[in-house]
């Protein structure tokens, strides 16, 4: 049974008159009393997270500009997966103005209007297609009451169009009405409009952000710059588990450009005149550092391993475990395995910081504004309301963004010098101190039935946290869950006509931070799960494809499923035979209620993989955006199948390894599908998830490919022949 | 010390160290970001400039190597008003999600169709080799072909100005 997300219609709208009566500010409050908890349960039950509220206020959401423009002060960041558009469609059509009409800007955290928990997850679109909906639309109700008592006429008679409201005879825009009224009357909230009427909404609109980033002209946190700005470095361990002891800084403060040599109890840092000086600077430090072991790669392989940590059911149905306990010929077993991943997001953490006497500015790329905020006041003792964050467009999220120590060293280092330091991660930095992918190990195991259907399946999952230990989760919250709802993501089994099923988390701490990286457990979940789908496939002589479908339940997730899988193997053309040297490949997985079936057909070319091309079907519901989805979903395939048959991290001597993009070995132009064709069904009358779902597949799909070209089966990523 | 050279059309003397990456002189002194720091090691693409009209990763070149040589970075390749064939291809196309990446993928697309007008497949896979994270691959080889036919169309002035 599924639950309607919670309806939060309680609200508080703010009119407030831009300073020297340039424009208004449109602002409400929309409730997220205890969003957390009820978040966490609503994920639990129906892997969807609600809206969670903003955090204060004054709260603007629209600016309306004499120009008859809109800012739309966006409570969600943009790091590529095109939030700024699909809002900003969203937003256009109530508000009854042109898209072109819309700026969007991040949200500041003075404005009131920053999501009170992340910009992550897959949410965005979903999370605010009903409040931003109701918002956009109040405030075109109030601008149209405005105007009819200047233009002396009623309410319903009169027209808008693009920010123009006209009884017939005169017309009068927004920026014209927003200027004058001086008592705003706040309406119940309206009746959304019928889906078929908007404009926007359902169009393939292009990137709002698009000309600027084509221009080299969008600014990112490295980007930042303020008056009088000097720039840090950290000190930052290369070891595992290294604890700051102490340092000698003698040299360093010699060095040219050095203002500050800044010596805290728990890290080093330093501020000079240029970031090379900086950088030198830093190098020159001598940091003793302490640490108890010295790691290797076989000891974090040695460490993730079911059986080994804290198991907890996640899923359960039947008698899968009774069934499957007993160790005979009958059961069909086999192990998969996934590897350390860094982000390796373009962009470096970057932040300019200010801090003053009683406040203090930070410009960040952050996907965690409110935690940012909360970090960096704590740590040079001011209160949040006083630590102002002004998000900048992000070189790259991932996941990467939902952790920002960097902001809090940025602050320490400008308090000390009393001037803005910017103060950015070196690559190195990023490969050494990135929260990972953490590996997994996945035990599958099933039981066939006389008819060759499955009677009992069982996944395990072994694997590094995710969601614990990070900041977005605090650890009261533990309990509540009992399990890394992270780690598990896409790790249940979606087969739900099969008589017994179940799946079996354990958790892993390892010595090292391991956190979200987009989609979380998704992809090697789907590799374990889908790459052993088409093993019990070929044991019961079935066709693949018709394999899955026999066992998916009749409801409407499976339904929704079902569909994806269908449309898949028809518009790929699936067939089983290798045909001129290629074979093709199928997986499907449902995640955040998104499901997606992919085909993706393989050679093998001098003794590697080669992916032609891929064959990509999603249903997401309400697609807001057809042309964004497309593009998430190509990029998903390309980040999977650098993810799946490239990247891997290893530990050497207590150093992680690679530190630099080449022996951190990612797909590029050469690597990626010359062809990828993508459908998007819509069968549910509501957005759901984009940026992640699409990542499942691909991994499983160039395996079970690989399978089927060389009868070996490839049950490691990345996945290789040599 | 002091050094001089061409960018973007106009003459800039500069007085750092010789050895300062030409990255830093173009981002934090002359204060053009649209050139980005990804890697610091020419490893990811994401600095790349023109010098003389070769694409080359500034993250890594000392600045006086463009000592009385023409640079050409993002904001001098096109405008908003007169995109570059480049740029208007990657506008058709859709091409940038995080966009961070972009410039120096458009910089490397720009000396390869200068060199090579109409680039294979293979051409594409042997020259593009810069990191972008966000898998826009697809989306940039279009855009690099229909560059190739909206150049095959004009010049642009940015190229006329080249000796």
């Amino acid at each position: 049974m599924e639950k309607p997300i919670e309806n939060k219609s309680r609200r508080k709208f703010i009119v407030r008159s831009l300073f020297g009566g340039t424009g208004v500010l449109l602002g409400a409050v929309y409730f997220g009393r205890n969003a957390l908890r009820r978040n966490l349960y609503h994920a639990i039950e129906n892997a969807e997270v609600a809206y969670s509220g903003n955090t204060g206020t004054p709260l603007i959401w629209f600016e309306i500009l004499k120009d008859n423009s809109i800012t739309f002060h966006c409570p969600k960041v943009e790091m590529g997966q095109g939030t700024f558009t699909g809002l900003a469609q969203i937003a256009a059509d109530e508000l009854e103005v042109d898209i072109a009409q819309m700026r969007v800007v991040h949200a500041q955290s003075d404005s009131g209007n920053i999501d009170a928990m992340s910009t992550g997850g897959s949410t965005s679109i979903s999370g605010l297609w009903v409040p931003l909906r109701e918002l956009a639309a109040t405030m075109r109700e109030m601008l149209k009451n405005a105007a009819a008592n200047e233009l002396g006429s009623d309410a319903a008679s009169l027209n808008i169009a693009q920010g123009v409201i006209s009884n017939g005879q005169k017309s009068i825009t927004y920026g014209e009405i927003a200027s004058k009224t001086k008592k705003w009357e706040i309406p119940e909230t309206p009746a959304l409009k019928p889906l078929k009427n908007y404009k926007f909404i359902g169009k393939p609109v292009s990137r709002v952000d698009l000309e600027d980033k084509v221009m080299g002209a969008s600014m990112y946190g490295m980007d930042a710059e303020m008056p009088n700005m000097l720039f840090g470095a950290a000190v930052r361990p290369s070891k595992i588990g290294a604890k700051f002891i102490n340092a000698d800084t003698t040299e360093a403060e010699q060095m040219p450009g050095v203002v500050k040599v800044v010596k805290e109890k728990d890290f080093v840092g330093v501020v000079a005149k240029s970031y090379t000086e900086a950088e030198n600077a830093k190098n020159a430090i001598k940091v003793n550092w302490q640490t108890e072991k010295v790691w290797q790669t076989k000891d974090i392989e040695a460490m993730v391993e079911v059986g080994k940590g804290d198991p907890m059911v996640i899923q359960k149905e039947g008698k899968a475990d009774s069934i499957l306990e007993n160790e005979g010929q009958e059961i069909i077993q086999s192990e998969y395995k996934s590897p350390l991943g860094a982000h390796a997001q373009l962009e470096p953490n970057g932040a300019v910081a200010f801090v003053e006497k009683d406040k203090a500015t930070v410009m960040i790329s952050t996907q965690v504004v409110n935690i940012t905020r909360k970090e960096v006041a704590e740590k040079i003792g001011l209160e949040p309301e006083q630590v102002n964050i002004v998000p900048t467009f992000l070189g790259g999220g991932f996941g990467r963004r939902l952790h920002t120590p960097n902001a809090m060293q940025a602050a320490v280092l400008s308090k000390a010098v009393g001037q803005p330091v910017k103060c950015f991660f070196n690559r190195q930095e990023e490969f050494q101190n990135d929260t990972f992918r953490p590996p997994t190990h996945h035990v599958m195991k099933a039981k066939l039935n006389g008819n060759g259907l499955i009677e009992a399946l069982e996944h395990n999952v072994s694997s590094g946290d995710v969601m614990y230990g990070s900041a977005l989760f605090p650890s009261i919250v533990e309990p509540v869950i009992g399990s890394d709802v992270g780690a598990w993501r896409g790790g249940m089994i979606q087969y739900r006509s099969i008589p017994n099923y179940r799946a079996v988390s354990w958790r892993v701490k390892l010595p090292f931070a391991t956190s979200w990286w987009r989609s979380l457990g998704l992809l090697a979940n789907t590799f374990a799960i889908e790459s052993f789908m088409d093993e019990l496939a070929e044991k019961a002589g079935k066709n693949p494809v018709e394999f899955r479908l026999a066992h998916i339940q009749d409801d409407k997730a499976g339904n929704r499923l079902k569909k994806v899988i269908e449309t898949a193997a028809e518009k790929a053309n699936y067939v089983n035979e290798v045909k001129n040297g290629r074979a093709m490949g199928f997986a499907a997985s449902t995640d955040a209620r998104t499901p997606v079936a992919q085909v993706a057909e393989v050679s093998i070319e001098n003794g590697e993989i080669k992916v032609h091309k891929v064959t990509c079907v999603i249903d997401p519901g309400l697609a807001v955006n057809p042309d964004q989805i497309k593009a998430q979903c190509e990029g998903s395939i390309i980040m999977g199948i650098s993810a799946a048959m490239h990247e891997r991290m290893y530990v050497e001597d207590g150093v992680l390894k690679p530190i630099i993009y080449g022996p951190y070995r990612m797909a590029l132009m050469k690597h990626s599908p010359r062809e990828i064709d993508i459908e998007i069904l819509q069968n549910d009358d509501k957005p759901g998830a984009v940026g992640e779902p699409p990542l499942g597949p691909i991994g499983a799909c160039v395996a079970n490919a690989v399978y089927r070209l060389t009868k070996k089966r490839l049950r490691e990523m990345p996945l290789s022949l040599a | 010390m002091e050094i001089s050279f061409k960018i973007n059309g106009e003459m800039q003397t500069v007085d750092v160290a010789e050895n300062t990456p030409l990255l830093w002189v173009i981002r934090d002194i002359l204060n053009l970001k649209g050139t980005k720091f990804g890697c610091g090691k020419a490893a990811c693409g994401a600095c790349t400039v023109h010098i003389d009209g070769n694409a080359l990763r500034s993250c890594s070149i000392p600045v006086r190597f463009a000592e009385n040589k023409e640079v050409i970075t993002i904001e001098g390749l096109g405008t908003k008003e007169n995109p570059h064939p480049v740029q208007q291809a990657w506008i058709e196309e859709v091409v940038p999600q995080c966009g961070y990446c972009q410039p120096g993928f458009m910089m490397a697309t720009a000396a390869l169709l200068a060199k090579n007008p109409n680039p294979t497949d293979e051409d594409i896979d042997r020259n593009i080799v810069n990191v972008c994270r966000c898998g826009t691959y697809y989306r940039m080889r279009k855009a690099i072909k229909r560059a190739a036919e909206l150049s095959a169309g004009e010049i642009h002035p940015s190229e006329e100005n080249k000796v």
